[in-house]
């Protein structure tokens, strides 16, 4: 969907509820799963990957059109994009380090594998696929992980109240909390559409 | 020699069964379930992967000593990241159907947690046998899984294993499973059976894991 055709607030649906990177492309089930244990880590966990991906995708889209496109060095676009990522990772880190330790103790090493988040990587390579411009990146980026946030929040009070809940043993942790995401992307397949 | 051996199998089969990357320490989900839609994409993706593995495995264990321990993940994903473009080109020249139907997930299988899991808690510890060794145990483990996975729902979603019909007329497939959801809820369900499973097999024999 291009940002021209159906305006910003139907772009940003598009982004959040009918493509959500975690229940229908499948990115960064990772840190879904592992973080997701208290609402507090999942909602930091979630704005330091939006500001990682909005970043990203700037750069990213920056460094392939004016640097890969014209020396022709498309196929190393896995490798640069990577690098770039891992830079921005580094800084948030710094960045959090320093003015956030409350919040950089809790995200423990989660915040170093924002790196290896594969909705960071997967905007970018996106943004590449379906020839978006600069402004539409930004955008698909930033409200691509709200959606993840969105995912991973909502995972997390589930989560919070399966603690007390009385589940088989050998279903507990990672088990039903996939079963639970499945039953989550049934309701996120009922917004297929919506745009 | 003898114990070397031993131990060189002992990895091996660490991979597969006692840390089934999949299974067990529950990595690389996001391939697990975004391409386990038929059980082909699950043996291409496992294959790609442990392609990579291996190779990542031996030259972060071949580098181990030179690699400064401040710099160590951006160049392991470096060495990842080059595998994983061969890998890119082998199958975009020679199974362009398959790279076609894998998509987004060949260039992210630089972000498979597996593969930078083995590089930091594995090869940049051991020697260059060991670790490809772990490589080929622990990319096969993945492949098996997400084979099976694969296959249960192509099964269930479709009626057909490896695109030849196998259940009969009257079936009414699974819709769900193939869809979105369904990559969740089997993967969900396979790991709470697996769990059962081996709890049971544990407390036969705890002793006997304890020694090992």
């Amino acid at each position: 969907m291009r940002l021209s055709e159906i305006g910003l607030f139907l772009f940003m649906v598009d982004c959040i509820l009918c493509n959500n990177y975690i229940f229908s492309r499948f990115l960064g089930c990772c840190p879904f799963l592992g973080v997701s244990s208290k609402v507090e880590t999942a909602a930091g966990m979630g704005l330091a990957v939006t500001f990682v991906m909005g970043l990203a995708s700037l750069f990213t889209w920056a460094v392939y059109q004016y640097i890969l496109l014209p020396l022709e060095l498309t196929y190393l676009n896995t490798i640069a994009f990577i690098f770039i990522i891992a830079a921005l990772v580094q800084f948030v880190e710094m960045f959090m380090k320093k003015s956030l330790p409350a919040l950089y103790s809790a995200l423990g090493i989660y915040l170093p594998l924002i790196t290896t988040n594969c909705a960071v990587l997967g905007v970018a390579l996106l943004n590449i696929q379906s020839n978006y411009n600069l402004l539409e990146s930004v955008l698909n980026g930033v409200f691509g992980a709200l959606g993840f946030m969105l995912a991973i929040v909502m995972m997390a009070g589930v989560r919070e109240r399966l603690e007390t809940s009385d589940i088989p043993l050998p279903f507990k942790g990672f088990s039903i909390s996939l079963i639970i995401a499945g039953m989550m992307s049934v309701a996120f397949l009922g917004f297929k559409g919506l745009v | 020699m003898s114990n070397k051996t031993n131990n060189l199998r002992g990895v091996f089969i660490n991979g597969i069964f006692n840390e089934n990357p999949t299974f067990r320490l529950v990595l690389g989900t996001c391939p697990t379930i975004a391409v386990t839609t038929s059980a082909i994409n699950g043996i291409g993706m496992g294959l790609a992967a442990t392609f990579v593995l291996i190779g990542s495995n031996m030259v972060i264990s071949l580098l181990r000593k030179f690699i400064p321990n401040k710099v160590r993940i951006p160049a392991f994903i470096v060495v990842i990241c080059t595998f994983v473009t061969i890998v890119q080109m082998l199958m975009q020249a020679y199974l362009p159907s398959l790279y076609e139907s894998l998509g987004i997930f060949i260039p992210l299988i630089v972000v498979n947690c597996i593969i930078l899991a083995r590089a930091e808690a594995f090869a940049a510890k051991n020697d260059v046998l060991h670790s490809a060794v772990d490589g080929i145990g622990m990319g096969l483990g993945f492949t098996l899984a997400i084979t099976l996975i694969g296959i249960i729902r192509e099964m269930l979603g479709a009626g057909t294993v490896f695109g030849n019909q196998v259940m009969g007329a009257g079936f009414e497939p699974m819709l769900l499973l193939v869809l979105a959801p369904g990559g969740f809820i089997v993967y969900g369900l396979l790991l709470g059976i697996i769990n059962a499973i081996s709890t049971r097999r544990a407390s036969k024999k705890s002793k006997e894991v304890k020694t090992a």
